[in-house]
């Protein structure tokens, strides 16, 4: 339940601004990817065009291939909607829906889509992602409560119960931590690891130490300077990115000398 | 124990001088008796007094307080006198119409029938009796406030989908097109549109698609719903605007449709917003006289078909009371029924806007704690 995505000289516009520039890479399955880089680099928006989200911007635009599987996403003949409920997405702040219980944002993507799904069904899938989400014990008392009465970090990990719930194949996380406590950040940590088991997950993070903690590979990004498009400078092991990377930037911004 | 802790009474040396706490009661008296005087030479009158006290009051205590506390504190005492009689002034006629029509129209509606009866048959003859002999007044509102509910409701049912979509149309599909904006300035400029011209065009356009003379509730509606819709255009836009965009976004992350999320995401969201400026673009509506005058007539009797016939309204029905009383030579039970009618009207949009805040309650987002 997990593909690889390959990425083919990807070029992403708002616009005429031309905001990442000649982008190739490739995400393994059932791996976590970390995106890192200083503000403004690109990330997040390299991250948006993964699952078609970067279009929802008015005049965004993207030229080159995104394969997900071989499929390109920005083929001709391409539902959206179709790639977004097979790459999911959580977002830099949490984002229940505040007109839902608890157990209706778990289940948003299966209802808001009129999916028929039988009361047992619901409760079954409930509790698989809220557990899977590592939630389920804090809420299991409170499904039907407001979303929005629960704290920041288990709000976040709402959202990814959300996410999981329509069954992806990817999971793209845009700082997902970033809004969070250290103790609820060390819950979504631990997620993101047991999340790898299934999925492929991408996360973009401000935060190198996360970046070394959670990911196999990691990709670093640059700006060449403000109003220059984004590049991918470094892409390889965790490991190698931190330990020894072979571009005089990557380092530097690893060791903290810049950024 | 030093002596350091016993409670010396001592001015601390972080304020300066200060009023005693009865200071503004003391000028306020002193201030409604200086203007009681004054207005005694030159003959005595309760709004007079009123405000020569005010006047005074508010000299005395910003005159003290600059002698005794300084001129900052001085500045601070204007501005809340300042401040608190544009208040009073602006509640002046509020309480004073809230009270006229109470009086004024009490005797009328607690008149048995009123509520239940129409005018139909009510003749000058009638009220002749009731002045002349002491008879009851007979005759009542029941065939205009039919009318007004009925006409009310058909116009929010052509506003509403209208209004909404539109601003649904607005918020979620413009994207600052020239169609977008130029529905956005038109619907500004209906805005400003006189209630009288908006009367004159649904009677003109049902003229010209139905016959001349059509003057029907349906028409009247038409009407009201040119009235009605910029208000809800507004109000749902502003609304929708306020949604996080990072609601839609979760939803489309989701795999949701575009409509479905703002069919089930978006207006959900704003839902409570929509329904109470809704219910303000009704409470705004109900009130309107000139244009249904031209476009329903005014009626005596019951009429329940918004589609044919004449139809009564409170408006026109305090209108045509007040202009023409039923019987020319004692207008006093026209004007009776004029002033209950009037206090009709007035709890009828006091319990629109109470219902509006208690929609806003209701559909709010709970937040569950």
């Amino acid at each position: 339940m997990s593909k690889r995505i390959d990425v083919k000289d990807l070029n992403v516009y708002y616009s005429k601004f031309l905001a990442v520039e000649d982008v190739n890479i490739s995400i393994e399955p059932k791996s976590v990817t970390a995106f890192i880089g200083p503000s403004g680099c690109g990330k997040s928006t390299f991250l948006r065009t993964l699952n078609r989200m970067h279009e929802v911007i008015p005049g965004a635009r993207v030229e080159g291939e995104v394969l997900l599987d071989g499929d390109n996403l920005y083929g001709p003949g391409v539902d959206p909607v179709t790639v977004r409920s097979q790459i999911g997405m959580v977002f830099q702040r949490p984002n229940p829906f505040p007109t839902m219980s608890i157990r209706d944002n778990v289940l948003a993507g299966v209802k808001l889509n009129n999916r028929k799904m039988s009361k047992g069904e619901a409760d079954a899938l409930v509790e698989r992602s809220l557990r899977g989400a590592n939630l389920w014990n804090e809420v299991k008392d409170r499904l039907a409560k407001p979303g929005s009465g629960l704290s920041g970090g288990q709000q976040q990990r709402l959202c990814i119960a959300r996410a999981i719930a329509v069954e992806p194949q990817v999971i793209l996380m845009d700082e997902p931590c970033s809004a969070l406590d250290p103790i609820s950040t060390l819950a979504i940590e631990d997620l993101i690891n047991e999340l790898k088991d299934d999925y492929t997950v991408v996360i973009v993070t401000h935060n190198m130490q996360q970046a070394a903690r959670v990911s196999n590979k990691t990709a670093f990004f640059n700006i060449a300077g403000t109003g220059k498009p984004g590049r991918l400078i470094e892409y390889g092991d965790t490991h190698t990115i931190f330990s020894n990377p072979s571009v005089k930037a990557t380092e530097d911004y690893v060791s903290g000398r810049f950024g | 124990m030093t002596d350091t802790l016993t409670p010396v009474k001592k001015r601390s040396a972080l304020t300066k001088g200060q009023l005693p706490k009865w200071a503004p009661y003391l000028v306020l008296g002193i201030a409604l008796v200086l203007g009681a005087a004054v207005l005694a030479l030159i003959g005595f009158n309760a709004l007079g007094w009123g405000i020569v006290s005010a006047v005074f009051f508010a000299v005395g205590l910003v005159g003290w307080s600059a002698a005794v506390e300084g001129s900052r504190r001085a500045k601070d005492k204007l501005a809340t006198c300042l401040v608190v009689g544009a208040f009073l002034i602006a509640l002046l006629p509020l309480f004073s119409v809230i009270w006229t029509v109470l009086v004024n129209g009490l005797p009328g509606l607690t008149d048995p029938g009123f509520l239940s009866t129409s005018m139909n048959g009510v003749t000058g003859a009638y009220d002749n009796k009731s002045v002349e002999q002491g008879a009851p007044v007979v005759g009542g509102i029941f065939h205009a406030l039919i009318g007004t509910v009925l006409i009310t409701v058909l116009a929010t049912v052509i506003s509403v989908p209208v209004g909404l979509l539109t601003a649904v149309y607005l918020v979620e599909y413009g994207d600052d097109r020239p169609l977008a904006r130029a529905i956005t300035f038109f619907v500004d400029v209906m805005t400003g549109i006189p209630s009288i011209v908006a009367g004159l065009f649904a009677a003109a356009f049902f003229f010209a698609i139905v016959g001349p003379g059509t003057k029907t509730g349906a028409v009247a509606a038409v009407a009201l719903s040119v009235l009605m819709i910029p208000v809800v255009v507004r109000s749902s836009e502003e609304m929708l605007k306020i949604v996080p965009n990072e609601l839609r976004e979760a939803a489309y992350a989701l795999g949701v449709r575009k409509w479905r999320t703002i069919l089930k995401v978006v207006i959900p969201t704003a839902i409570s917003g929509i329904a109470s400026g809704i219910t303000l673009a009704i409470a705004r509506v109900i009130g309107e006289t000139a244009p249904i005058l031209v476009t329903a007539g005014f009626a005596t009797s019951i009429n329940y078909n918004v589609f044919s016939g004449w139809m009564a309204s409170l408006p026109t029905f305090i209108y045509t009371q007040i202009l023409n009383p039923t019987s020319p030579s004692n207008p006093d039970p026209s004007s009776q029924r004029a002033w209950g009618a009037a206090l009709v009207l007035i709890i009828l949009v006091m319990l629109l806007n109470l219902g509006a805040r208690l929609i806003a309650r209701m559909f709010a987002p709970k937040t569950g704690r």
